[in-house]
């Protein structure tokens, strides 16, 4: 009995993944990324939440390979004196939370909504499918604004302020739930008229039952290609929301808060405050995609 | 014909309802307009009074109805940051978003369409490869960051173009332009290339796409075989047929282009729209929100629905198919 990581290695998806360097590359630099972002507590030079460790003495302090830089902050400071390498990581816990979180929420969301329309038809189909329609038509960014706007609206301003990363999580899912609701749909009522389904629905297994446990795995291929990609694409959503400053607030900043609040001293000659966090953003994100399209490709039979 | 069209019609008159329903409901949010505009102590026959005046004892479809009604003639009510209507703010920045769009659209129009050609006719050039590159690159940076990056290069390293506003404007009746000054036009540079570089893109890559199809087709070989000269071939015969799907994406996009000019216009302190819709989701200034909301949509639907009956017009194929289908 070989191991399941041998297994793992002559697997088709392990080999097309060896003979493609760039996407290993992609692949270290997202864990990488991943691994700083969680481990950031332990890793971090700084807690830059820490008030009491903060000293505008430090602040605006240039990248250490300049002259005025110090050794300690690598990539300088902010105008709060936070080491920037530290509100990097810190940053990049809050956006990839909330990315993967709203990929996730977008994708329950989808499915559930997909799996009833496929499985159920009739009015119920058409409804759905119309809202999506309607909702396709408009950018993701604009309904992610809309609903983002309406929360702040509706919540009393502590309220929102205390579960402003469940309203950007909640926001962001669903303006992205019609790809998933879609393809779901697409496999549902191609799988439902198999015989396997009708021998389920004879022996009188629960609609539900024969949804989750026959259908669905049949259908969860496309769906996970779909996720892999979105999560580019929600890592962004959420940075631009924050950068618009309708997003996560300063004190807990996510990547895009970062760049927001360095923008105002690119004038002054401060760079360092807003590009490091830009190009943090651009290498997790450019990574993250080019997994997704390797991962698309490799399962695509028609490319094989 | 005529069926199609009222179906049509029909669906996008739906869609602006169903718009206008979700802005409507916003305003059941906002706390009580009565205790706003009275105070906590007011008596209850003043509270009465009013409620009767704003017609807020009528039932929720009535007021919905009266909602549309006002809507649909452009009265969306008071600001409540600015007070001034909302309609004359939105048509003060109309001009400053339409005419970002419209560069931005044109630009990208312009530059997608010579850079696919060369890139379909010159394959394997290092300048194709370079195209393509940056056109992937492109794509992957999010908009603010690419503008973040032109102001940084060109506005305070090089101090080539200004960084923020629309320069010097003139106005011409109601529309305020920045078109005919100098500092107006440099301050639109920016601002366009950060907007339509996505669109670009995409039509870089369609026409490129377009363009390798029809090349290989028989009337070009056709063409060819007469002698005609690679110019001719190239222009007269190849793009030309490659132009409808073209101006039909860039058709659609702009109301994409209309809606991102949120983010440059965030980025560039542009005063259009966009910004006076951020700056309304920031301090929850409902009656602006909601009339964005709903100027957008309509610009969105009367897209797409000239974009359709376009279609119907140009495409006899659809005409029978759907006469099929009705039998």
């Amino acid at each position: 009995m070989r191991s399941a990581l041998a297994r793992f290695w002559d697997h088709d998806l392990a080999y097309s993944f060896r003979r493609s360097p760039v996407t290993v590359a992609a692949a270290v630099m997202t864990l990488l990324c991943v691994a700083a972002a969680v481990l950031a507590p332990w890793l971090a030079p700084s807690n830059p939440f820490d008030a009491a460790a903060l000293s505008l003495d430090s602040a605006f302090l240039p990248p250490a390979w300049t002259a005025e830089g110090r050794a300690a902050h690598l990539l300088g400071t902010d105008d709060q004196g936070r080491d920037v390498l530290s509100t990097i990581m810190y940053g990049a816990r809050i956006s990839l939370a909330v990315g993967l979180a709203a990929v996730v929420f977008a994708m329950a969301l989808g499915v559930v909504l997909g799996l009833a329309a496929g499985y159920f038809g009739g009015s119920l189909d058409a409804l759905i499918m119309r809202v999506a329609d309607v909702q396709l038509s408009f950018p993701a960014i604009l309904i992610a604004l809309l609903i983002n706007g309406v929360a702040r609206v509706a919540l009393p301003q502590q309220m929102h302020d205390a579960m402003v990363l469940y309203v950007m999580v909640i926001a962001i899912g669903l303006s992205k739930w019609v790809d998933f609701a879609r393809t779901v749909r697409g496999s549902t009522l191609v799988e439902k008229n198999k015989e396997y389904v009708q021998a389920a629905r004879v022996i009188g297994r629960h609609p539900f039952a024969i949804m989750l446990r026959h259908v669905l795995p049949n259908a969860m291929g496309p769906v996970l290609v779909i996720a892999t990609i979105n999560i580019g694409i929600a890592i962004i959503t959420e940075a631009t929301l924050s950068f618009l400053g309708v997003g996560v607030p300063p004190t807990k900043p996510s990547l895009g808060t970062l760049i927001r609040v360095g923008n105002d001293f690119l004038f002054s000659g401060e760079w360092w405050i807003t590009v490091f966090p830009g190009i943090a953003l651009v290498v997790l994100v450019l990574s993250v995609n080019l997994l997704g399209d390797w991962l698309r490709d490799a399962l695509n039979p028609k490319l094989r | 014909m005529l069926a199609f069209i009222l179906r049509r019609l029909g669906q996008a008159v739906l869609v602006m309802l169903a718009v206008g329903l979700i802005a409507f409901s916003l305003f059941r949010f906002v706390g009580d307009p009565v205790v706003f505009m009275l105070g906590q102590d007011a008596t209850p026959e003043a509270r009465a009074e009013i409620t009767q005046q704003l017609g807020l004892d009528q039932p929720f479809y009535l007021q919905y109805a009266r909602f549309v009604a006002r809507a649909v003639q452009g009265d969306f009510g008071l600001s409540l940051r600015q007070v001034q209507p909302v309609s004359e703010l939105l048509m003060d920045r109309l001009p400053a978003t339409l005419e970002l769009s419209i560069c931005a659209a044109l630009m990208a129009l312009v530059a997608g369409i010579v850079m696919g050609v060369y890139t379909a006719l010159h394959r394997d050039s290092w300048l194709s490869q370079v195209m393509l590159a940056g056109s992937l690159v492109g794509v992957s940076l999010p908009t603010f960051l690419i503008g973040i990056l032109l102001i940084l290069v060109f506005a305070v390293v090089l101090g080539w173009l200004p960084s923020f506003g629309r320069g010097d404007t003139v106005a011409l009746g109601f529309w305020s332009t920045g078109l005919l000054t100098a500092s107006g036009l440099k301050a639109l540079i920016l601002p366009s290339i950060t907007l339509g570089l996505f669109q670009m893109t995409l039509i870089q890559r369609l026409v490129r796409s377009e363009m390798l199809e029809v090349l290989r087709t028989d009337y070009i070989k056709f063409a060819r075989a007469r002698g005609l000269t690679d110019r001719a071939v190239h222009f007269g015969h190849a793009l030309k047929n490659t132009l409808v799907p073209v101006i039909t994406i860039t058709g659609l996009q702009l109301g994409a282009i209309i809606a991102f000019a949120i983010i440059t216009e965030t980025v560039f302190q542009w005063p259009g729209m966009g910004l006076l819709f951020i700056q309304a989701v920031t301090f929850a200034d409902v009656p602006v929100m909601a009339a964005y909301l709903c100027l957008i949509a309509l610009f969105f639907v009367v897209i797409n629905l000239v974009v359709d009956l376009l279609y119907y017009a140009v495409d006899p194929r659809l005409r029978i198919d759907r006469g099929a289908a009705a039998h």
